[in-house]
């Protein structure tokens, strides 16, 4: 999976190593703006008072 | 590993030179990827909820709260405060003798006070807002408090809530107070002043807690309270954990803030 993303970016070994970093800072950019929240709301209990 | 051996490895060397040979995609090298990928994702998660999330939310609630309280700094107090920031504000050793006024509650998830645990941090400080919803209130800006319950100063409970665990942990050591400790209460009009008291634990259902009385409903209040509630023990929310405070005495805007908080309050506008 991985290798066919590296085979499938274009040009020399220094490009290819600056765009797999940016699409990680893109993918870690997402996931803590919207993924982790929207996941923590569903799985984390976060029931801090006490109600009936 | 298999299929290497199974090629005509000496023929095809010279073509692949400075290549490795194209391995097949296989439906189990991609579950694996995947897999790692996942168990990444997860250590992530964790980290962004207990820790960069944890820093993030307690500097954005702690400067909410000082925020907060600036804007309601008198002006003549702020103005003086430029030349001889000594002098302003005098903190008051004594509470006023007068009645403390008690404001109206707000609508929900407005913040209208700051509280203040120098148990905590001698510059800890949170806002207050109205209600005690997750998302609008508890995760966002720290401190909720019970809608119905009183508000500070007035007889009855003044009942909040927090996290006690990432968000900003808001109650992370409510378990670390002691008798005597002061809980401070500030609003637009000045500073409450409680006194903590005692823990209590009690399952998820115990209402009872933030009772104008606590634990004695229907009973007509003649003290002023404030009750804490958190869950406990960390990393569950089995139980609630319950600090309560007896008032002791209110400090009006205008006469300055009480001895123990007052640097605190002054480095605010610093």
């Amino acid at each position: 999976m991985y290798a066919s993303l590296w085979r499938v970016l274009p040009g020399p070994v220094w490009v290819r190593i600056i765009i797999l970093f940016v699409l990680l800072v893109a993918v870690l950019f997402a996931l803590v703006t919207w993924v982790f929240p929207w996941v923590d709301l569903i799985i984390t209990p976060q029931d801090v008072t006490v109600k009936n | 590993m298999t299929e290497q051996h199974t090629g005509e490895p000496a023929a095809k060397r010279p073509r692949s030179r400075g290549r490795k040979p194209r391995r097949p995609v296989s439906v189990v090298g991609v579950l694996g990827e995947l897999l790692i990928t996942a168990g990444v994702i997860v250590l992530l998660f964790l980290g962004w909820q207990l820790w960069f999330n944890d820093i993030i939310s307690e500097n954005q609630q702690s400067n909410q709260a000082s925020g907060l309280a600036q804007s309601w700094a008198l002006p003549s107090a702020a103005a003086t405060a430029t030349p001889a920031p000594s002098k302003t504000a005098k903190p008051h050793t004594e509470p006023s003798t007068a009645k403390p006024v008690v404001g109206k509650a707000p609508g929900n998830a407005e913040k209208f006070g700051v509280l203040m645990v120098p148990r905590w941090g001698k510059d800890w400080e949170r806002p207050i807002a109205e209600g005690i919803g997750v998302a609008d209130v508890l995760n966002t800006i720290g401190v909720g408090h019970y809608p119905g319950t009183q508000m500070p100063g007035a007889v009855g409970n003044f009942a909040i809530a927090a996290h006690r665990l990432a968000y900003g942990h808001g109650f992370r050591d409510v378990n670390k107070l002691r008798v005597g400790d002061h809980i401070y209460v500030e609003t637009k009009d000045g500073w409450y002043s409680y006194v903590f008291r005692s823990l209590e634990y009690v399952l998820p259902t115990g209402v009872g807690v933030i009772d104008p009385v606590p634990q004695e409903p229907g009973v007509k209040p003649k003290d002023r309270l404030i009750t804490l509630t958190t869950c406990n023990p960390f990393y569950s929310t089995a139980e609630r954990m319950v600090a309560y405070g007896v008032f002791d005495g209110w400090y009006p805007r205008a006469d300055g803030p009480p001895t123990e908080i007052a640097s605190a309050v002054a480095a605010r506008s610093s």
